[in-house]
C-alpha cells in the first residue's frame, strides 16, 4: 500500500516537472513578450531594457532554471503588464471560476449519473434510447455552440436571462447550465456502459441465483464494481475545475481564470501563464492521486497488488 | 409421489431463435441426476430459465413445478425465496462467479441472512461452519479475505459453501469443474457428492463429461439441440444406449477394460438453432436415419420403466447395438 502511493506520488511530481518544462519551452518559442506587450513600434532600445529587466537577453537554459529556482521558493514571477505578482492576479480569479465550475460539477454528477444507471438498468427502453440520444448530443455539440444556444433562447429570444457578465446569481445560470449539460452527457454515457458491463457478469446471476431481490442486486452488487471506471471520469472532471470553463467564461464574459488565462497567452504574458499551468497541473495531477487513492479503497484486488508489487 | 422438481415443455428463444424446444424432465427428492450433451445443447438454459435468470429478451414458456407449485413467471418475491432457499445454483467459472469487491463474509452472510432464520452472531459462527464443512483450512480468517486471494479450487469451494447456505432441497452444479485442473476437479466432485449424501440433497449435474456424470450420478438426460433425446439409469444408459446421438457419445469415449477398440467420431456438427432441420434434429448426422425421420421431432416414449427415448428408431438402434440383425 505504502509503494503503490510512493510510486504514484513519484510520478505525479515528474507529471508536473514536464508540464512546467512543456509550457516554459513552447511560450518562449512562440513569440518575443517584449513586442507583444510594448508593441512593433517601441524604440529597440525600450525592448532591449525590457529583455534586460525580465531577463528574456539570458540564454534559454539559464532562463529555465532560474524559474524552477524561483518556483522551488515559491516566487511564481510577476505579470510583464502591470507588474503585480502572478499568483495574486491568478488567486483573486479563483473564486469567480469555482462559482461556476463547483455547482455544475454538481449537476453533472446529480444528473449524468442517476441517468446512466437508469438507461442501463432499462435498457433498450424508450428512456434508455432518449438518455442516450441526449447524451450523444450534449458531447457532440461543442461547448461555445451550446453557450451561443443557450443565450439565443434564454437570452435573446425569451430574455428572461443576461447573456453575459458577473452582476448577479442570475448571470451565472447559463455558463453553469452550458457546463453542466456537456459533462452530465458524457458521465451519463459512460456510468451507462460502467453500469452494462457490470451487469453483463456472472456475479451478478450469482447474486440472484442466491436469492439476492434485484434492486439490492443493484445496489450492493452491481454499483460498488460499476464506481470503480466512473470515479476514473469524476477525478478528471475535478481535475478541470480551476481551468475547465476557459471557453465558456470567454463567451459569457465571465471574469474567471479561463478568461485570464486567454488574454495572458494573448499577450505572452509569460509569468501568468505558468502559474496557471502549474496551478491547472497541479489539481490535475491532484485529482488522478486521489483517484489512485479511491482505487485502492473501492477494488481490493489493487490493494493487494499494492502491497506485494 | 409428488416429484420435488417437474419440468414440462420447456422451451426458451432468444430473439425469436429457440434454444430450447420442449424439454421434460422430473427429478425425486434426494436424487443425482446427470445432464450431458454438447456446448449449446441447452443444458445450462434448461435451469437458468426454471429459475428465471436467463435475460429479459429471452422468451420462456411451459411449466416448472416445485413440490407441485408453478415456479415458472412466479412473482418476483417468491422466486427468491427459491433462488438460494430451494433450489441453489453454482457455475462453471468459479473465478468470476463471485463478487470482486466484497469480503466472502459479506457474500456468504448475504445467504444466510436471506434464507435462515440467524441474528448477529450466529450469522457469522454459521458462515465458519459452512467453509469448514467444504474444507477451507483457517476459516475464521479467510472470511475476511476478497475472492481474489483464493484459488479456482478454493473459490468454487466457497461457492459451494454459498450454495449449502440456504439449504436447499436441489443443488444445480453447472459445469462445476469444467475450469478446474484434473486434481481439483475430482476433489470437488468428491466434495459434492459428499455434502450430497449427508445432507439428502438432490442434484442436477451438468457436464459434457460422461465419465463424471457416470460416476457421481444417479440418472442420466442426454440433451441434443435444445431437447431431452434419452434418460436412463446412468449404468444402464453406459452399458446400452439407445438414441444413436448417445450411442455416438459413448462410442467416443476410451474404454478402460477390455480390447483396445478404434474410437468412433460422430459425423456433422450440431445444426444451427436458427436452421434447425424439420423433423428430428440428429437425422442428418444420424446412420440410421430413415424416412420417418424427417416428418416429425419424435418425442420422449418410455421404453422401458425407468427409460425413454426420443427416436422413431429406438427399436431398429438397440438392435444394431446388440449385434441383431435388423429388421
Amino acid at each position: 500500500m505504502g509503494r503503490y502511493f510512493a510510486i504514484r506520488i513519484g510520478r505525479a511530481a515528474l507529471t508536473i516537472v514536464l508540464v512546467v518544462t512543456f509550457a516554459f519551452v513552447v511560450l518562449r518559442l512562440s513569440g518575443d513578450p517584449a513586442l507583444m506587450i510594448l508593441g512593433p513600434e517601441a524604440p529597440p532600445e525600450v525592448l532591449a531594457a525590457f529583455r534586460k529587466a525580465w531577463g528574456l537577453d539570458d540564454p534559454i537554459w539559464a532562463q529555465y532554471f532560474d524559474y524552477f529556482g524561483a518556483i522551488a521558493k515559491g516566487e511564481l514571477g510577476r505579470s510583464m503588464r502591470d507588474g503585480r505578482p502572478a499568483i495574486e492576479l491568478v488567486l483573486e480569479r479563483i473564486p469567480a471560476t469555482l462559482a461556476l465550475t463547483l455547482p455544475a460539477f454538481f449537476f453533472k454528477v446529480a444528473l449524468g449519473v442517476p441517468a446512466g444507471i437508469y438507461a442501463a438498468l432499462h435498457r433498450g427502453s424508450g428512456i434508455d434510447r432518449a438518455v442516450m440520444m441526449t447524451a450523444v448530443a450534449g458531447f457532440t455539440v461543442p461547448s461555445f455552440v451550446l453557450a451561443l444556444l443557450l443565450v439565443l433562447v434564454f437570452a435573446v429570444q425569451l430574455g428572461w436571462l443576461p447573456s453575459g457578465g458577473q452582476d448577479s446569481w442570475r448571470h451565472a445560470i447559463l455558463p453553469i447550465a452550458t457546463l453542466s449539460l456537456g459533462g452530465a452527457a458524457v458521465l451519463a454515457r459512460f456510468t451507462r456502459s460502467a453500469m452494462l458491463e457490470v451487469l453483463g457478469q456472472p456475479y451478478i446471476r450469482t447474486a440472484s441465483a442466491k436469492g439476492v431481490p434485484w434492486r439490492k442486486v443493484v445496489t450492493s452488487h452491481a454499483l460498488p464494481n460499476a464506481a470503480i471506471p466512473t470515479v476514473t471520469i469524476l477525478g478528471f472532471m475535478v481535475g478541470t475545475l480551476i481551468a475547465g470553463a476557459v471557453v465558456v467564461e470567454s463567451v459569457f464574459a465571465w471574469p474567471g481564470v479561463g478568461r485570464l488565462l486567454v488574454v495572458a497567452v494573448a499577450n505572452r504574458d509569460l509569468a501568468v501563464v505558468q502559474c496557471i499551468l502549474l496551478l491547472v497541473a497541479m489539481t490535475m495531477v491532484t485529482s488522478n492521486l486521489v483517484v489512485d487513492f479511491l482505487y485502492g479503497f473501492l477494488d481490493p484486488r489493487l490493494r493487494s497488488k499494492g502491497a506485494h508489487a | 409421489m409428488t416429484p420435488l422438481v417437474s419440468i414440462e415443455d420447456l422451451r426458451v428463444a432468444f430473439n425469436g431463435v429457440p434454444v430450447l424446444r420442449g424439454v421434460d424432465i422430473a427429478l425425486q427428492k434426494g436424487e443425482a441426476v446427470g445432464l450431458v450433451g454438447e456446448s449449446g445443447s441447452g443444458k445450462s438454459v434448461t435451469w437458468l430459465a426454471a429459475l428465471g435468470l436467463l435475460p429479459r429478451h429471452a422468451q420462456v414458456s411451459g411449466s416448472v413445478r416445485l413440490d407441485g407449485r408453478p415456479i415458472l413467471g412466479a412473482p418476483a418475491a417468491e422466486l427468491d425465496q427459491v433462488r438460494g432457499g430451494r433450489i441453489a445454483m453454482i457455475f462453471q467459472d468459479p473465478a468470476s462467479a463471485l463478487n470482486p469487491v466484497l469480503t466472502i463474509r459479506r457474500q456468504l452472510c448475504e445467504a444466510l441472512a436471506l434464507h435462515r432464520d440467524l441474528q448477529g452472531n450466529a450469522v457469522k459462527a454459521e458462515a465458519r461452519r459452512l467453509l469448514d464443512l467444504v474444507g477451507i483450512p483457517d476459516a475464521g480468517r479467510r472470511l475476511e479475505a476478497y475472492p481474489h486471494e483464493f484459488s479456482g479450487g478454493q473459490v468454487q469451494r466457497i461457492m459451494i459453501a454459498m450454495a449449502l447456505a440456504g439449504n436447499p432441497d436441489l443443488l444445480i452444479a453447472d459445469e462445476p469443474t469444467t475450469a478446474l485442473d484434473a486434481t481439483i476437479q475430482a476433489q470437488i466432485l468428491e466434495l459434492l457428492s459428499t455434502v450430497r449424501r449427508e445432507l439428502g440433497m438432490a442434484m442436477v449435474l451438468i457436464s459434457h463429461d460422461l465419465g463424471v456424470v457416470a460416476e457421481n450420478c444417479d440418472r442420466v438426460a442426454v440433451m441434443y439441440a435444445g431437447r431431452i433425446v434419452e434418460q436412463a439409469p446412468s449404468n444402464q444408459l453406459f452399458a446400452d444406449p439407445v438414441h444413436p446421438y448417445a450411442q455416438g457419445l459413448i462410442g467416443a469415449l476410451p474404454p478402460l477394460d477390455g480390447p483396445r477398440r478404434r474410437l468412433t467420431a460422430i459425423p456433422g456438427t450440431v445444426p444451427d438453432p436458427a436452421h434447425m432441420p424439420g423433423g428430428c434434429a440428429f437425422a442428418p448426422r444420424c446412420a440410421l436415419v430413415a424416412d420417418a425421420c424427417g416428418l416429425a421431432a419424435p418425442t420422449l416414449a418410455p421404453i422401458a420403466d425407468d427409460r425413454s427415448v426420443a427416436c422413431v428408431r429406438a427399436e431398429v438402434s438397440r438392435r444394431a447395438l446388440l449385434g441383431i440383425a435388423a429388421e
